[in-house]
């Protein structure tokens, strides 16, 4: 076994120091180190998006990423969401039932923080394009695309 | 997942030296949308894991009219599609570079990464061979250019040897008139792996109705991805339009040499090569006339 590494990253706004063996993904080091558990593991491989979150502002997936990788990085988790009221998006998910399970959720939502600070004005398709790495097996995706339609119209009324 | 140990090279010196002296115990980590999975897995293992993304020569994305686009081998699929001059200058590569994953696999897979794992259908590969890609590969020796046709050795297999580091790509700048495109053939509407897939480049005279240039390339139907230089030579001095197309069509579809596998039969991706090149000759030659 290899030894661990100290890192340094701010998560969620905050300064963070931990200790990881390099084998160990920035997933498993959200959860299981930080007991961050909001971003879930679901394929492991990169293919549902269930453990999305933003790296410096940039959607990942956090099981494709080394938790060593995020020395002196910023990283925004499903937890950094909420201030002290729910995130819009958090909101219309609920208003709009686009929830089932609720494993993807984390997921989808970090993932429609992204597009909607990238696109504050998406189309459908724009939405369900953005989408497509993350998975739902649940509702299908039709509730979610009305939820992010709804935040997005909602954060542009309040803009 | 297997232990190893982790070095973030800090030059392209000090990556080379790790790669010459630990080999194959040695694996380069990029955007990590392959071999973190593999590693995982244990299809691949290393010792140490040397992460090439903090060195500048390998993040360097920059265009001159003169010298053409250079792109550093980690420059992650969502600075190039973000970048709207080079969207402009090479939608080509656009075309590759946004469909290669969801977004969140954009938000890290490299090209340099999409050719050393050297998947036969890897999207970015007919693409850099149409638009006359050179990779730039450093060792203890130096530094040396290999057209990107000549990089791939077989599925999942380069032509680098030990010591070897993939530092960038060099593209020429856009000729006037010129038009590049790719599409690949898959079953559903997006988030799948070719089939079969072409990349394109074309240039027209001046008054746009005659190929004075082309290169064609196929995906998923040869170990390697395909160079079908016999498809664009046969374009030359031809008048532009559907005759000339379909002629360079049959051409790449004789090149193909595929195998049957549970993406496809090898006579479907025969057929595709034919319907995926003129496709991609037509999407071109719009972008050459626009």
């Amino acid at each position: 076994m290899s030894r661990k590494i100290s890192v340094s990253a701010t998560i969620n706004g905050q300064e963070n120091e931990f200790l990881c063996e390099p084998r160990q993904s920035l997933l498993e080091v959200l959860r299981d180190v930080l007991n961050l558990t909001g971003a879930k593991e679901g394929c492991n491989n990169g293919n549902c998006g269930a453990c999305s979150v933003l790296l410096d502002g940039v959607l990942v997936n956090s099981c494709l990423v080394l938790g060593v990788e995020a020395q002196g990085r910023s990283i925004t988790t499903v937890e950094g969401l909420a201030g002290d009221e729910l995130h819009p998006l958090q909101r219309q998910f609920l208003e709009n039932a686009a929830l089932q399970c609720g494993i993807c959720t984390p997921g989808f939502l970090v993932a429609s923080k992204a597009l909607l600070e990238k696109n504050p004005n998406p189309t459908e398709h724009e939405v369900r394009y953005f989408l497509a790495g993350n998975l739902c097996r649940c509702t299908g995706y039709d509730k979610i695309v009305k939820a992010v339609m709804a935040a997005a119209e909602e954060m542009r009324a309040k803009a | 997942m297997q232990a190893f140990s982790y070095v973030s090279a800090k030059s392209v010196s000090e990556a080379s030296a790790i790669l010459a002296q630990e080999g194959d115990n040695a694996k380069v980590l990029s955007g990590g949308t392959d071999i973190i999975v593999q590693l995982r897995e244990g299809r691949r293992s290393a010792h140490v894991v040397v992460d090439v993304k903090a060195i500048p020569e390998l993040n360097e994305l920059s265009y001159d009219a003169a010298a053409g686009l250079t792109i550093g081998a980690a420059v992650p699929m969502h600075r190039i599609y973000g970048d709207a001059k080079l969207a402009a200058l090479y939608p080509g590569l656009m075309d590759s570079a946004t469909l290669i994953g969801g977004t969140a696999i954009q938000g890290r897979a490299t090209l340099g990464g999409n050719v050393c794992t050297a998947s036969p259908a890897g999207d970015a590969l007919p693409t850099l061979i149409a638009l006359n890609a050179r990779c730039v590969v450093a060792s203890a020796n130096g530094t040396r250019e290999i057209a990107i046709e000549n990089f791939f050795a077989g599925p999942g297999r380069t032509v680098l040897q030990k010591g070897d580091l993939l530092v960038a790509f060099k593209l020429p700048a856009p000729q006037p008139n010129s038009g590049a495109a790719y599409l690949r053939f898959i079953p559903r509407n997006e988030m799948d792996i070719a089939v079969v897939s072409a990349g394109v480049s074309v240039q027209l005279s001046a008054d746009k109705s005659t190929f004075i240039a082309a290169r064609i390339a196929l995906g998923a139907v040869a170990p390697t991805p395909l160079f079908v230089p016999e498809a664009g030579a046969a374009l030359i001095g031809q008048p532009v339009g559907a005759v000339a197309v379909n002629a360079a069509a049959e051409i790449a579809k004789a090149a193909a040499r595929p195998i049957s596998d549970m993406r496809g039969s090898a006579e479907q991706r025969k057929h595709l090569s034919a319907v995926m090149t003129k496709r991609t000759l037509e999407i071109a030659i719009e972008r050459a006339r626009a």
